[in-house]
């Protein structure tokens, strides 16, 4: 069938291609050679198919930790050059070792893709969701002011608190998650094992304080409200991350300490 | 309006309460990032080596350094390995074009963005051993307000803020400034104004900037801030032209207006700062 298409310099007989066509077909696409598709556009395919799942975490269908460092690295020159607030939270689900032992791995493994499901549903099309590794996830959220990256990690907490999950017909589960989060250093060029241990630090904070909780490293941010802006420039400037109402955008007191319980 | 400088300075831990600044020593900093630190840096010091000042520049922005970039300089012993104790203080400060010195952050210098007392401590020895040798010291610090930036900045007697007319930039210099008064209790910052489209553009700016924080900022009485204009540095093409061959401004083309305005900066510093510091 490939002797319609235009002389290659691969023949493609000379390629062991039969565990990439398995894995591909595995994963519910279509590993094989179409009739009349050029060699080239075939591998290409192929490539194209492996790359993404190379990134793709096989249970849950979210990211792996691959895509999540490349990523992150990604995040961390956007923050370098144009300053822009980029939260990284990392979850953990609490006592999911209780759910394995007690209902097993089959019911563990739903209660990771019930709550991956979960997490994906409550972000932004430009938010990256991932599994980071056994039951921890991890979220990387682009242009999130620091008041509003509060809000969305306890959106987040109480998604996944007030999920119901049926492992069996009889079963239903409930798990909490906690969650701990960092900014990334504005104007500085971090490294993701500087910006990961920050967040990681505030899920330690997240699980001994009692699980179930949301701990923010948050940015020092000074507050510059409406008032003082529209006096700078001489007039009421509209800024559109400001509340709706225009009323200044809460922030840390400078002298305070960045980290903030946010759940009571 | 809630931002009492008074309590914020009550609620610091020993930890974070400013060291004593060091004489002879000048932070030029930013609310904003790539607004013009290190042009401002490497051609005012050009220009006060040319005066005969003895002059070191050192790279204390930690996460985006640059300096070596502009200088066209890529040295194999850098301020990381002097902390890292590879390599002595003496042999890390580098000749520069500009008839200056320069100690160049490195990379890897990142990692100490986690303020441990021994980088503070490494820090302020570090620096104790440079300032004698020099008339003055510009450190070259990063943007904003992490704690690196901070405490780069404590360890300046004089604070030169630069700050483009652009309404974000002036906003995170009117923040910075906030937190300087606040944590360091500085009554003077020097204003550079970058980019302005026109010569004498920027003074309505800082008069601006000053307005607002007498009005918004209580210190305490007896004790106002004072922003000092010191001077304007107007867009200028040459600028551009200089970074892209990878020279100083001051060198290639002191003439322009630009470099006629690090000049006029440089006399300014001369005549008014420098005899205080020391
Ligand atoms: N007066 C000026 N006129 C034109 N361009 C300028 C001027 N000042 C700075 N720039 C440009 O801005 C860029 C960033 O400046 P830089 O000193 O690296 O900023 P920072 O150190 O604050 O991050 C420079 O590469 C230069 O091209
Ligand atoms: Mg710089």
């Amino acid at each position: 069938m490939a002797s319609l298409s235009p002389p290659s310099l691969i023949d493609l007989q000379d390629l062991q291609l039969d565990d990439a066509r398995a894995l591909l077909e595995h994963a519910g696409q279509d590993g094989s050679q179409e009739m009349g598709e050029p060699p080239l556009a075939y591998l290409q395919r192929v490539i194209n198919g492996l790359c993404e799942l190379s990134l793709k975490d096989p249970l849950t269908g979210l990211g792996n930790r691959r895509h999540f460092i490349a990523t992150l690295e990604r995040a961390i020159e956007v923050v370098a050059r144009s300053g822009e607030s980029i939260l990284l939270l990392l979850l953990d689900i609490d006592h999911f070792k209780n759910i394995n032992d007690t209902h097993g791995h089959l019911a563990g493994d739903q209660v990771l893709q019930a709550v991956a499901a979960c997490l994906a549903n409550c972000v932004r099309p430009m938010d990256t969701v991932v599994r980071y590794g056994g039951e921890e996830f991890a979220m990387i959220l682009p242009n999130c002011r620091p008041n509003c990256g509060r809000v969305v990690a306890e959106r987040v907490r109480r998604a996944i608190e007030s999920l119901s999950i049926a492992v069996t017909p009889l079963v239903n589960l409930q798990v909490t998650i906690s969650i701990g989060g960092a900014y990334a250093p504005e104007w500085v060029r971090s490294t993701t094992d500087l910006w990961i241990e920050r967040a990681d630090l505030q899920l330690y904070r997240a699980k001994s304080d009692g699980r179930n909780q949301v701990f923010l490293d948050l940015p020092h941010e000074i507050s510059v409200s409406a008032e003082e802006k529209g006096l700078l420039f001489g007039h009421f400037v509209v800024d559109p991350t400001a509340a709706p109402n225009n009323t200044p955008v809460e922030g840390p007191d400078p002298g305070s300490t960045s980290t903030h319980r946010v759940n009571a | 309006m809630n931002d009492l400088l008074t309590p914020i300075s009550e609620k610091q831990d020993t930890a974070q309460l400013p060291l004593k600044p060091l004489g002879k020593v000048i932070a030029v900093t930013s609310g904003k990032g790539g607004v013009g630190k290190t042009f401002v840096s490497a051609n005012l010091a050009a220009a006060l080596a040319k005066r005969g000042h003895k002059v070191l520049v050192l790279d204390a922005d930690l996460g985006l350094a640059n300096l070596d970039v502009v200088l066209n300089l890529y040295p194999k012993i850098t301020l990381h390995d002097v902390f890292t104790g590879k390599a002595r203080l003496e042999e890390a400060i580098l000749p520069a074009p500009g008839g200056f010195s320069v100690l160049l952050a490195g990379s890897g210098m990142v990692e100490y963005s986690r303020l441990t007392p021994e980088v503070r401590n490494e820090f302020l020895r570090i620096m104790s051993g440079l300032v004698p040798h020099y008339d003055i010291v510009l450190l070259d610090t990063g943007a904003g307000i992490s704690d690196v930036v901070l405490f780069a900045v404590s360890l300046a007697s004089e604070v030169l803020m630069v700050a483009t007319p652009e309404p974000t930039s002036l906003t995170d210099a009117y923040a910075t400034i906030k937190v300087l008064v606040g944590q360091q209790q500085r009554q003077t910052v020097r204003m550079v104004v970058n980019q302005t489209a026109r010569a004498g553009a920027g003074l309505p700016i800082t008069h601006q900037l000053q307005h607002v924080l007498d009005r918004f900022v209580v210190t305490e009485p007896g004790h106002p801030i004072r922003l000092v204009h010191m001077g304007d540095i107007p867009v200028d093409s040459e600028v551009r032209q200089a970074v892209m061959r990878r020279q100083l401004l001051m060198q290639t083309s002191p003439g322009c207006p630009a470099g006629q305005a690090i000049s006029q900066l440089a006399t300014r510093l001369e005549q008014t700062v420098m005899p205080k510091l020391a």
